[in-house]
């Protein structure tokens, strides 16, 4: 096992590092001299001159890049050209608005996601399955930012019941700040809930045609046991997979939300800094959620070796470093169903 | 000489009996076709003119001379639903080319060479996947500035990891097998093998991970409109439509509902093909799924 994750570990810092190489080269594309950007149309040649001396922009690319990423470990992204303020301290404000919605909508997605898989998967085949079933093939088709205007037509412009958009701040009290949360999080949440649901039902039917599943019956466990207890904790391999990629998504996908609710988050805050040419700024949010990205599925792969145990055996190469002799089936087997899905589902994002 | 191993005891009327015996096929197909036919009838007819601007008409509510309503301009929405189909289904069908046509060469290669080709790849696609699509989108779109155009190009680039993937987990499956051996024994090549035996043997895959992508892509291209980065006005599209409608729901709520309809509907439809494809040419996935 611990060659496994070590090789998960290396390959994720290998990523991270490509990433931070690719996103510097890509603001490095960008016209704009953040320098006169600083000072303005009015300023002489010479004081940008300066200015940019000041700030390093006449140095080496290379030294540039290191300065850059060596500053991204120490959690300084530089300071922002439009509010001359540390962009980290921009990013602090803000994400206490982000990560609270992402995260809100993470939790409701699974808690309805869940029992909606458990339910099909049970009545596999008869109406209820095919309702809710319908119901998720026509749920995985909204788009999040038009289920979100829908809602306020609904909950805030109709009924009244929650503001339409804006956020007060968490001074103003938690529930309060709850409220103008909720709305973007179901908005979020409801379109991932229906690929969660179709993924936790198919995970779980592959499952229940185990043997020891049969075998857990005949001893005369009641199906409800078997359900719940053998059945979901096997199901649960995919069912991280999907719930690991799409934490990354709904942090993405706050990017749109906020901008329908007006919420004031890092979405908001990345465009409003490509449109005032902020590059700096966009150069550290796209970084943030990059590694944010790269941790989760890291966190992923681990959880897999904890929920289940066969994979610890596992070395890191399984698909050709495997002596076929000793190879117990099973284990390729799971192996390759949960890369399966993985890749399916990397597919959907 | 191509062997088709997949489907051995398959003819062409059974797998066509099969498929129009297949719910979610027939329903997606229909819906498919439906809106493809809107697409094409909105270049010879549109029940308005969509370019012209009748400010005397703005905001109406649905009537029957305007089913779906007007906008803020007095445009016919029904008329700007219809030729915004006409972009949705452009961006989407090129973007899946672009990921089909250079994803699919570099998943073969991958399979077939193995090694260090096939592990530098995989990083490779890592990396594209570490970026969030729509953040990505946004990116690229920073740089050449927004429009149609870049919208696809965005949109084509994240599909290239996708069919690289699904080529080459294809294609490692198809490898170990006997008629690749014997292939392989008459002296063929590693390109005439993946060309000839290992490409068609995918192609089913392909042909449902490229639905997949051609409904993401619809989604995609709507979310990038909406944040003004897609197709810019006066070029109607859904996305476009959307944004406009977000200060006026109180007012004009029909100028959100029906474009967001119009995307549901096309993205169901392509949905329940791709599902009703992958069912009839694979028995397993019935039970999957």
């Amino acid at each position: 096992m611990t060659a496994y994750l070590l090789k998960r570990i290396i390959i994720a810092a290998l990523t991270l590092v490509l990433a931070s190489i690719v996103v510097f080269a890509v603001m490095e594309i960008l016209p704009g001299d953040p320098a006169r950007l600083m000072l303005g149309l009015n300023a002489s040649a010479d004081q940008v001159e300066v200015l940019r001396n000041q700030m390093g922009l006449n140095a080496p690319l290379v030294l540039r890049y290191l300065h850059w990423a060596g500053g991204l470990l120490s959690l300084d992204f530089g300071r922002s050209y439009t509010y001359s303020v540390p962009v980290i301290d921009l990013v602090r404000e803000r994400i206490v608005v982000s990560l609270p919605l992402a995260l809100i909508a993470l939790a409701l997605s699974t808690i309805i996601a869940i029992p909606i898989g458990v339910f099909s998967a049970s009545r596999q085949g008869r109406a209820g399955d095919t309702l809710v079933m319908g119901a998720a093939q026509l749920g995985v088709a909204v788009p999040n930012f038009w289920f979100a205007l829908m809602l306020i037509y609904l909950f805030a412009v109709w009924l009244r019941l929650v503001p339409a958009g804006g956020f007060p701040g968490w001074s103003a009290g938690i529930w309060t700040a709850l409220k103008s949360l909720l709305l973007p999080a179901v908005a979020l949440a409801l379109p991932q809930a229906a690929i969660l649901g179709r993924v936790a039902r198919s995970a779980l039917i592959e499952v229940l045609n185990e043997d020891y599943i049969r075998t857990a019956r005949a001893k005369g466990l009641p199906y409800r046991a078997v359900l719940w207890r053998h059945a979901l904790r096997n199901a649960m391999i995919p069912v991280l997979t999907i719930l690991g990629l799409q934490f990354a998504f709904l942090l993405a996908g706050t990017i749109i939300i906020e901008n329908v609710f007006y919420l004031p988050g890092l979405g908001r805050l990345i465009f409003q800094a490509i449109t005032q040419r902020d590059l700096i700024v966009v150069e550290g949010i796209v970084m943030l959620l990059v590694a944010a990205v790269i941790l989760i599925n890291l966190l992923v792969d681990f959880s897999y070796a904890i929920v289940d145990p066969r994979l610890r055996a596992i070395p890191g190469k399984v698909r050709s470093g495997f002596p076929s002799g000793i190879a117990p089936k099973q284990i390729l087997r799971a192996v390759q169903r949960f890369r399966e899905t993985r890749n399916r589902s990397r597919g959907r994002q | 000489m191509t062997l088709r191993v997949d489907l051995p005891e398959e003819t062409l009327a059974g797998v066509l009996a099969k498929a129009f015996g297949n719910r979610s096929f027939l329903i997606g197909l229909i819906i498919t076709l439906l809106v493809v036919a809107v697409a094409l009838l909105s270049f010879v007819w549109t029940p308005y003119d969509v370019t012209r601007l009748v400010i005397a008409d703005k905001t109406q509510a649905p009537s029957w001379a305007h089913w779906f309503g007007t906008d803020h301009f007095g445009r016919d929405i029904l008329s700007m639903i219809m030729v915004g189909a006409r972009n949705s289904i452009a961006v989407a069908l090129v973007a899946v080319g672009i990921g089909m046509g250079i994803g699919v060469p570099l998943g073969a290669v991958a399979a077939a060479r193995g090694g260090i080709v096939d592990e530098a790849l995989m990083r490779l696609n890592d990396l594209v996947f570490a970026f969030p699509a729509l953040l990505s989108a946004i990116m690229i779109t920073a740089i050449f500035g927004p429009g149609a155009v870049n919208a696809i190009i965005a949109i084509g680039i994240f599909n290239i990891p996708v069919f690289a993937r699904v080529a080459r987990a294809g294609a490692l499956a198809i490898w170990p097998r006997e008629f690749i051996l014997a292939a392989r024994a008459a002296g063929k090549g590693m390109t005439q093998i993946t060309v000839e035996h290992i490409l068609p043997n995918i192609a089913t895959l392909l042909l449902v991970q490229g639905t997949i992508q051609f409904a993401l892509g619809i989604l995609a291209e709507a979310g990038l409109s909406y944040v003004g980065l897609g197709a810019q006005p006066p070029m109607p599209s859904w996305g476009r439509m959307l944004f406009d409608a977000q200060t006026r729901m109180v007012t004009a709520p029909w100028m959100a509902i029906f474009p967001g309809m119009a995307i549901v509907i096309t993205v169901l439809g392509l949905n329940l093909l791709g599902d009703g494809i992958a069912d009839i040419l694979d028995p397993k996935s019935r039970r999957r799924r």
